[in-house]
């Protein structure tokens, strides 16, 4: 529905000749100089303005959605938006034709200009990116949208900035998928909810009757699987988050748990647990087709497919404990991939393919780390009490993970939080949310 | 020298003997009132009794699913008042305690509430009567963040469900 009432109609207005010359932000090392960037208010006309006002109740929706290209930027680390207070020019006139000099005075390397209208009641909404140094505009964009939509349109200009500047894709226009959490320890409820990537539109989509685990967005599409005890029978189910049907996943004479998506979206893959042991399977959601993919007396769980579908990393306890584990998609070929000091856990394949993040426990203490596919070249990004569940960024960059707290000597304190951090291993973020939230997932780019 | 060594030591011995001896009343009951034997819950704090004399709960050590001396005792128990209640059919609930990953603990309690299944049927109660769910770490009845808290979370609870 999202995707239908926006359309980008304009791909640019002018491309810059020659990019090699201009400026790049690197995101492979952990940024401790962010790019100074300014970003200035898009400016709207007075009538344009009054409009809006009455539609979405907003003054002045232009600086609204520059303040969300600002709060993305900086949070991904890799920027710093200059205080708007130190502007010399007028967005204005910026957006039509910077004064290079204006802006290079207060230290700005980049700068965002744009403009918002209001056309047969869409929002139509243009943007500029600007090299100061050099003197050249790198890219203009225009699109239109239904008003409703503003502050997605906050989230792609944020992702069309990053991508023109780091040369990888953003993940701004996103949404983060959890189980939110109340209530004492002992008798915790949960809901699912959804939210935008940067915390905005919170939506629940369970009313918290029954336990809730482990939601998964669908790479292809706005489906989700989870696990639900419905009726006391832990299932996997799998929801349509546009139309709020759900069904069961299988007919599984047990508890069925830990799902993902396939890449391409057409399977789940999950763990089914009958008589003591777990081992995993996959359904074809086309043909309903049920697969066994281990048969090992051992645990097998956590399952994720390798973007490409070939592969299978998954956590296993054959060893004795509990251990990551690579596969063929067939099951063959199992060979055991985490080697270190400690426990394994939640093996998660990046979207680019190269990593696996997962979660250890060494010595009481919580880990979350990456390792190659094959084992080698383990880091360890953050360490915490209790940390555990890492979700990639669609573009690979970052992990959404969620932590735990210690309670006291009365058993009380405890709360749980959703954190994110770049895998450079810096620029570690709490993530604000209404409730307790847990078990995050990140969904694709909802706009390319 | 070396004989003031010895002397310390002696004074040392000596001296936890004596703190020994004035407390031992004091750990004996602490130790009853509800510790630990290796890491395996042996206390009676959460237990609630399904019958005089049948506990409802069995504990266990860290990522194991084995059943202690004690929890086979508890079980065989559970097993004879079964027997008795011939129309009774029970859920098994098992549980891990918060120091694992969730799907993992889902498995592990899956795995803990089946050996207190096994263990029931190998006593004679048909396994139409017995229906096992895991909870993972979602239910804990300790919230604690210490090694006691955490023994009393891993278990098997074995409730009437009719």
């Amino acid at each position: 529905m999202i995707n239908r009432n926006l359309i980008i109609i304009l791909l640019l207005i002018f491309f810059p000749l020659k990019a090699t010359a201009l400026i790049k932000v690197d995101i492979t090392r952990g940024n401790l100089s962010p790019l100074p960037v300014a970003v200035a208010s898009l400016f709207s006309s007075e009538e344009d303005k009054k409009k809006l006002n009455k539609e979405l109740k907003i003054d002045d929706i232009g600086l609204e959605i520059s303040n969300i290209v600002e709060n993305n930027l900086q949070q991904s680390g890799l920027f710093n938006p200059l205080d708007k207070e130190a502007f010399l020019q007028k967005p204005d006139i910026a957006h039509l034709k910077p004064r290079f000099e204006d802006w290079a005075l207060i230290k700005a390397q980049a700068l965002i200009t744009g403009k918002v209208n209001l056309q047969d009641n869409r929002l139509r909404v243009e943007f500029r990116l600007w090299d100061v140094l050099a003197g050249k505009e790198m890219l203009a964009l225009a699109f239109t949208t239904v008003p409703k939509n503003w502050r997605r349109v906050g989230h792609i200009i944020s992702d069309k900035v990053y991508e023109r500047l780091t040369g990888e894709k953003g993940y701004f226009d996103t949404r983060i998928i959890y189980v939110a959490e109340e209530g004492p320890k002992t008798q915790r409820v949960k809901k699912l909810a959804i939210m935008d990537q940067d915390g905005f539109n919170t939506k629940y989509l369970t009313l918290g009757n029954e336990l809730v685990l482990t939601p998964r967005f669908n790479p292809t599409n706005q489906m989700v699987t989870y696990l639900s005890y419905f009726k006391n029978l832990p299932r996997v189910y799998l929801l349509d988050i546009e139309t709020g049907i759900q069904e069961v996943v299988g007919d599984f004479a047990g508890m069925t748990f830990a799902p993902r998506f396939s890449p391409n979206g057409k399977k789940i893959i999950m763990s089914f647990a009958k008589d003591g042991n777990s081992d995993i399977y996959t359904m074809d959601l086309e043909n309903r087709i049920v697969e066994r993919i281990t048969n090992h007396p051992s645990i097998d769980t956590s399952p994720s497919y390798s973007p490409d579908g070939n592969y299978i990393a998954f956590n296993s306890d054959r060893s004795g404990y509990q251990q990551i584990y690579v596969m063929k998609s067939n099951g063959k070929n199992v060979k055991r991939i985490s080697f270190g000091k400690g426990l394994y856990g939640t093996p998660v394949w990046s979207p680019r393919g190269d990593l696996i993040a997962f979660t250890k426990l060494h010595k009481g203490k919580f880990y979350i780390g990456v390792m190659r596919t094959d084992g080698k070249g383990e880091r360890l990004l953050t360490e915490n009490f209790y940390q555990e569940a890492p979700s990639w960024s669609p573009n690979g960059r970052v992990l959404i993970f969620y932590r735990e707290t210690k309670t006291d000597s009365k058993g009380e304190g405890f709360s749980a939080k959703l954190w994110s951090i770049d895998l450079t291993g810096y620029n570690e973020r709490l993530i604000e949310t209404e409730t307790d939230a847990s078990d995050p997932s990140w969904s694709s780019l909802l706009s390319n | 020298m070396d004989l003031g060594k010895i002397y310390k030591n002696i004074f040392v011995v000596l001296f936890f003997s004596f703190v020994l001896s004035a407390c031992a009343t004091q750990t004996t009951t602490k130790k009853m009132d509800g510790q630990m034997q290796g890491d395996v819950y042996t206390g009676t704090d959460t237990v609630e009794y399904l019958a005089d004399g049948v506990a409802d709960r069995v504990f266990f050590a860290t990522n194991e699913s084995v059943l202690t001396t004690a929890s086979r005792e508890t079980l065989r128990k559970q097993a004879a008042w079964l027997r008795k209640n011939s129309e009774i059919t029970v859920v098994l609930e098992g549980h891990a305690d918060e120091r694992g990953t969730r799907e993992y603990n889902l498995a592990l309690g899956e795995r803990r509430a089946n050996s207190a299944k096994d263990y029931l049927m190998t006593y004679g109660i048909s396994s139409s009567r017995i229906s096992v769910i895991s909870y993972g770490k979602e239910r804990p009845v300790d919230s604690g963040s210490n090694p006691l808290a955490w023994s009393k979370n891993r278990r098997s609870v074995t409730v009437k469900a009719n």
